[in-house]
């Protein structure tokens, strides 16, 4: 073995306690207007784990794996995307207000006529050849992400008849734990698909805002870009102190 | 006689009582706590941002000792799930993690990095990595082998959380807190069986076989 960790068990391994939100303000992994859910959402109740070292704990993934280009996608193959350019910032917290830098932020996106540059969405909107709909981004020391992009166009898709998805534009977050692992979408003010959409809807009522951003003239670029905020909030940890009684290991 | 709605009773003369909120003291006495950002479902087109040239190796390609995990994701027709996505997350061979959350300092097993992502395209999703080691278990104890696993995919609106144990690691096994604590009849669930150059590990999202799944 070439590892330099102890093997040893280390006495009084204190460990953070990532709290989970109430069922009440969480995405329910499935919800019975979105179909597709149906067949795959687990049916059983989910078993508690503690979390231990594996669940606090988590990958380091940032700069290397990021191109210069990854957070401009108004640009490819040497041409101008079509639509609306935007700005998309905001900054990635946990639920105790501490900023999270250096963290991997991947997003992935239609175009503006609502296409997705993929093999099984073949509705009858155009490609871009100018648009790949990825970004890349690691949050600076402060937490703070930011990329330029085209606004996503609504697109339909089967679930109900005359079923859109609102725009919106998808997050993969890792954080620093496995707990805090987060895939998202980042949705529009007002968007009057909001109503009919199960995705959405999904979301418990008191929780939806948070999914939805804002529209900034602060950062809006004159003659370039309109610009839109979003935070995104990673599960934070327990910091009410408890009582350590003799070894106090709770890893 | 008539009420004259204008004559309105004057307010008492101690402040009102708040119901259900509370007046402001101008000290921070809470403890700062803001909402969680909800998931959502990764959608049918999540290669398009999150496919990696490097994704599937947990363990540089090459590394000696590397085990291959491969499995399929089935949904509750017990048909194969080709659009879904298996993350893992686990401990080197002496049990330590490459992440400074870790508090006993990262581990720095060479071309280790403990972490692989993998789609379910082909019909199956596959993982180069080590046979990870025990950990402790923070009673005392150690942890059974054990790689921790994230399923996401069109039509789960939050990722679903399991574990990879390793059926030839019995005794271990049988001191495993997280797998003792469940009924016997479901921890087949979770193991993995040996293959020739690793193992399998197939997620049930539904059904009889339905996979143990974890709220973390
Ligand atoms: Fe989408």
């Amino acid at each position: 073995m070439t590892g330099t960790t102890p093997t040893a068990p280390p006495p009084g391994l204190h460990l953070p306690r990532y709290v989970r939100e109430e069922a009440a303000a969480r995405t329910p992994v499935a919800f019975p207007d979105y179909r597709s859910t149906g067949l795959r959402a687990p049916l059983r109740t989910p078993v508690d784990l503690p979390h231990r070292l594996t669940e606090v704990t988590g990958p380091v993934l940032g700069e290397d794996r990021v191109l210069p280009t990854d957070a401009d996608l108004t640009w490819r193959n040497g041409g101008e995307a079509i639509g609306q350019r935007i700005l998309v910032y905001g900054r990635v917290l946990d639920s105790d207000g501490r900023a999270v830098p250096g963290a991997l932020v991947e997003v992935w996106q239609a175009n503006a006529s609502g296409r997705y540059r993929h093999v099984v969405d073949n509705w009858p909107a155009p490609l871009d050849p100018h648009f790949d709909g990825l970004g890349r981004v690691v949050t600076d020391s402060l937490g703070r992400y930011e990329f330029m992009t085209i606004k996503p166009g609504a697109y339909p898709w089967g679930n109900h008849h005359n079923a859109w998805r609102p725009a919106h534009i998808h997050f993969s977050l890792f954080g620093r734990a496995f707990t805090q692992r987060l895939v998202t979408q980042m949705y529009f003010p007002d968007d009057p698909l909001f109503g009919q959409d199960p995705i959405y809807n999904a979301i418990p009522p008191a929780a939806r805002y948070r999914a939805v951003s804002r529209y900034s003239l602060d950062r809006t670029q004159d003659n370039w870009a309109l610009a839109f905020e979003w935070d995104i909030v990673l599960r934070g940890t327990d910091q009410t102190p408890f009582e350590t009684e003799d070894d106090g290991d709770v890893a | 006689m008539t009420v004259n709605p204008l004559e309105v009773p004057p307010d008492p003369a101690a402040p009102f009582q708040p119901r259900s909120g509370q007046r402001g003291t101008g000290f921070l006495t809470g403890p700062l706590r803001l909402g969680t950002t909800p998931s959502a479902t990764v959608g049918p087109y999540l290669a398009i941002g999150l496919t990696w040239p490097d994704g599937v190796y947990a363990a540089a390609e090459g590394t000696p000792g590397g085990i291959w995990i491969r499995g399929r994701v089935f949904d509750g027709n017990g048909d194969v799930v080709p659009d879904a996505m298996v993350e893992t997350w686990q401990a080197d061979p002496d049990g330590g993690f490459a992440s400074p959350e870790d508090p006993r300092g990262a581990s720095t097993h060479p071309g280790f990095r403990g972490y692989a992502r993998a789609q379910t395209l082909s019909g199956e999703f596959e993982v180069f990595t080590l046979k990870p080691g025990r950990v402790p278990d923070g009673e005392g104890g150690l942890q059974a082998p054990h790689v921790d696993v994230s399923v996401f995919a069109r039509g789960l609106l939050d990722r679903v959380v399991t574990r990879i144990y390793f059926a030839d690691e019995a005794e271990a096994n049988a001191e495993d807190v997280v797998l003792q604590g469940l009924p016997e009849d479901r921890r087949e669930t979770l193991l993995a069986t040996p293959t020739d150059d690793g193992y399998r590990f197939d997620v049930y999202l539904q059904g009889d076989r339905e996979t143990v799944f974890f709220a973390v």
